[in-house]
Order: C-alpha cells, then structure tokens, then sequence
C-alpha cells in the first residue's frame, strides 16, 4: 500500500500544477480531444445509424463494421495513421484514430436503438398518419435514444482509452505521464497518472449512465410501471413452483 | 511489400507468440465468468454486484489498468503475467454479463420440465440449462475473444513481447509496412479465432439457431412455434 501513498504524494505534489506539463493541462488535453473526436463520429454515425434502422437496410454493413472494428488493434492503428500523416499532422492523425475508433459503437447504438422497436408501435405512428419524417423524429429517435447513449458511453470510454496510448507517439494528455514513468522506472508517477485516468474513465461513465437514465421517455417508465403492478397484483398462472416465481421477478 | 517479404519469419514467431498470450485468457476468464454469470443470474443481490463490478472494471484504460494491477497484487509490472491477468479480467467483465443473459434466456418451461423429471438443481444446470445458453454464451465469448487478440498488442508498452512489437518497432524505423503488417495480422488472427469458435459451437451445440440471412428469415417466422433458447434474446 505504500506504493499508493507514494503515487497519491506524486498525484498532489505542488509541483504537478505548474509548468508545461501541470496535470490540469495535461488534462484538458486528454479531455478536449477525447470531446472533439467523440462529437465528430457522432455527427458521421448516428445520421448513417438512423438511416439503416429506419429503413432497415444496410443491416448487415452495420454488424460487420462493429465487429470488425473489435478485432481492429487501437494502438496500431494510431501509430499507422501517425505515419500515414507524417510528423506534422500528428494531432490530425490521432483525432481521425480516435474517430474511427468511436464510429463503431456509435453506429451500432444508433442502428440497434431504432432496430429495438416493437414493429407495431411504428405502425401505429404510420396508420394515425405520421409521415416517414415524422415517424422518424418523434417515435424512433426518442424511443431509440437510451440505446444511441449507451453507444455513444462506450464510444467515449474507448475514446478516452486510446487518448492514453497515444501518449507514445508524443501526443500529451494524461498517459503522457505513464510513458515518462516507464521510460524513467518513476513508479509514483505511473501509478498517480493511471489512477487519475481511471477516475477519469469512471466519471465519463457515470455522465453517460445519468444521462441514460433521464433520456427514456417518460411513456415508456409509467408504461413499464403499470405492467409491472398488474401483474403483481393478479395471481400468477402456471409457475407451481416457487423458485420459477423468483426467477421472473428477477427478470422482469 | 519488401519488407514483409524479408521479414515472414519474424511475423510469424510473433503471431504465435500473440497466440499464445492471447489464449489463456479467454479460456481462463470463460471459467471464471461461468459461476459469477450464474451469481447474477440467480440472485438480485448478487446480480447488482457482479454485474457493476464488471461493467466498472471493463471500463478502465487497458494502460492504466496494466500500470496498476501490479502495484495491488504485488508483481511486476514488465511480467507476462502482469498482461494474462489484465486480459483475464476484461475477459471476465464481458463474459460474466454474457453467461448472465444466458441462463435468463433459457425458456422457463424448458427448467420447470426438468424439474419435473427429477433433475436436482446441479444436474439441471450442467446437463439442461448451460448447454441451452450455450449459443449466447459463444456469442459472448467470440466478442471477448476478439478484443483480447487486439489487446495483446498494449503489452509491448510493459514489454510483453507480441504483434504489437511490429507497431513500436516500425514506428521507431519509420516503416509503414511493418506498422501495416502487425495490424492486419492481428485482425487475422482475431477472425482466425473468432471461426474457430463458431466451428467449435457448431460441432458441440448442434440446436444453436444458425446464424445467415436466410435462416434469420425462416426462425423469426417460425419462432412462435419452436421457439428454440438463442432466440429469446434476438
């Protein structure tokens, strides 16, 4: 445990809030790019998103981008761009790493959002009179968008996981001081910097499960509530025993 | 191509020596992944731990997270070992959730007629209600699968020898063909892996809902007739 006193002495040293590597700038850094490149796949994937499940068509481009993406090594993928672009644009290499490493799970959000819904809601939308652009804006996106957040969470935390390694090819932001720490064997350094990004990541995620939470619409809760308490309240048919009874309250 | 062409030997000691770092931890984590996926399951209470240990574990940098674990179970952090239990842990965080959906998506009269015919609660997981979740389990674990492979390539900055040398190394030599090799081959091997699986789910698990186009079609027609376990999630 001494290890982590040491790494939280480093962590608030006086001396880390000065100077050109101050871990507040270090910080902004790692959060700035982390945004900009987070809102940049969200402007390219959700419209392209959106679009397959309304139509649903491109359904299997949208699973095979996913998946592909998955075996797609993040680390070498930036320092492939970063040589593509050469030294000068390495800040534009990693932000276009950093948006086609979010793209996938945006997209699939996006996509499996719209894909979730009961086909007779949409039909109902339709048969009151609803045209296709309204369908769209008023029951997909709004019935869609707890899923859309959560591609866009681990979109963020991918994001946010990359920005540290790209500290290797030079970039700041707080993996910055990882690399120093190992090149160095200053191991208060790496241990202080790598609980400050977990923090970090843990904070990214718990914005992203709020918002989660607060974007169901509110139909869906009371709808989800009164389903809930009627079958509650009525006697349960053919479940004799009791264990099978837990497992659906469990479940429900 | 000059460069993969005088180098195929090297390429192919790493991607074996990938191979075999990213092994363990996908088996090691499915065995893990089994019994807490059945605490979460099973249990409200447990469910809410295991699942939200999971999910906060999943969530930390792989870099970060290769720095700190040494600290807490006191090894090195330059270790091949300090890397498996890294990978071992991702591999559990997807996996725990995946065994969870699972077992909730086996059919509850499929559990109540074995039962019914005497199967005591152990005998009726092993022989009746893990080999139904079967399919979704390999779903789970062809997505842990895969990013393990890609995960491997992080050792190199602890060390940890692997594909992931061609990307340092051909950054240092400015070789883009080097960087280029190391990427597709981990994606290679991925698929490579992630086949293997889905050959092996097909050879043990005969009434998985095959996967394709057609089929697709054919079982959501028919699903209300036999409705056979994957489906219950789709």
């Amino acid at each position: 445990m001494n290890l982590f006193l040491e790494a939280f002495a480093w962590l608030f040293a006086p001396e880390q809030f000065e100077g050109p590597n101050a871990i507040p700038i270090r910080l902004a850094e790692h959060l700035g790019f982390t945004l900009v490149s987070l809102v940049i796949a969200a402007v390219i994937a959700i419209p392209i998103g959106w679009l397959i499940g309304h139509t649903g068509k491109g359904r299997e481009i949208a699973v095979g981008v996913s998946g592909a993406a998955r075996a797609l090594p993040s680390f070498g993928l930036i320092i492939l761009l970063v040589l593509l672009f050469g030294v000068l644009l390495t800040p534009l290499a990693l932000v276009v790493s950093f948006v086609l490493l979010g793209i996938p799970s945006i997209l699939a959000g996006a996509y499996a959002g719209l894909e979730a819904i009961d086909r007779r809601t949409i039909d109902a939308a339709r048969a009151v009179g609803m045209t296709e652009w309204q369908i769209l804006w008023r029951v997909e996106v709004p019935l869609g968008l707890p899923l859309l957040v959560a591609g866009l969470r681990s979109a963020a935390l991918q994001i946010v996981a990359t920005v540290t390694l790209a500290a290797y090819v030079g970039f700041g932001g707080l993996g910055y001081y990882i690399i120093k720490g190992l090149a160095l064997r200053q191991f208060d350094q790496m241990l202080g910097s790598a609980l400050l990004i977990v923090a970090v990541a843990l904070v990214i995620d718990g914005v992203f499960a709020l918002l989660q939470h607060t974007v169901v619409p509110r139909g869906v809760t009371v709808a989800r509530e009164v389903r809930t308490a009627s079958t509650r309240r009525g006697p349960v048919m053919g479940t004799p025993i009791d264990q099978e009874k837990e497992d659906q309250h469990v479940h429900s | 191509m000059n460069w993969v062409v005088n180098n195929l030997d090297l390429i192919l000691e790493l991607s074996l020596l990938h191979l075999r770092l990213s092994l363990p931890p996908i088996l090691i984590g499915l065995v893990i992944a089994i019994p807490l996926g059945w605490l979460a399951y099973r249990f409200k209470l447990t469910r809410g731990i295991v699942l939200t240990i999971a999910g906060l574990l999943y969530t930390i940098p792989s870099l970060a997270l290769l720095v700190i674990l040494p600290s807490v179970i006191g090894i090195s952090a330059l270790s091949e070992l300090n890397l498996t239990i890294a990978l071992t842990i991702y591999a559990v965080a997807i996996l725990a959730s995946s065994v969870a959906d699972a077992l909730a998506s086996v059919d509850p009269a499929v559990r109540q007629s074995a039962t019914a015919l005497g199967f005591g609660s152990w005998r009726r997981f092993w022989a009746v209600e893990f080999p139904l979740a079967g399919p979704v389990i390999l779903a789970g674990l062809r997505v842990a699968a895969v990013s393990t492979v890609s995960l491997v390539t992080v050792g190199i900055l602890v060390g940890v020898q692997s594909l992931g040398y061609l990307f340092t190394n051909g950054l240092q030599r400015v070789i883009v063909e080097e960087v280029l090799a190391g990427v597709v081959m981990v994606m290679i091997l991925a698929l490579l892996i992630d086949a293997a699986l889905a050959l092996i789910g097909r050879l043990l698990m005969p009434w998985a809902p095959r996967t394709g186009r057609a089929s697709r079609r054919a079982s959501r027609s028919a699903a209300p007739v036999h409705a056979t376990p994957g489906e219950a999630t789709s």
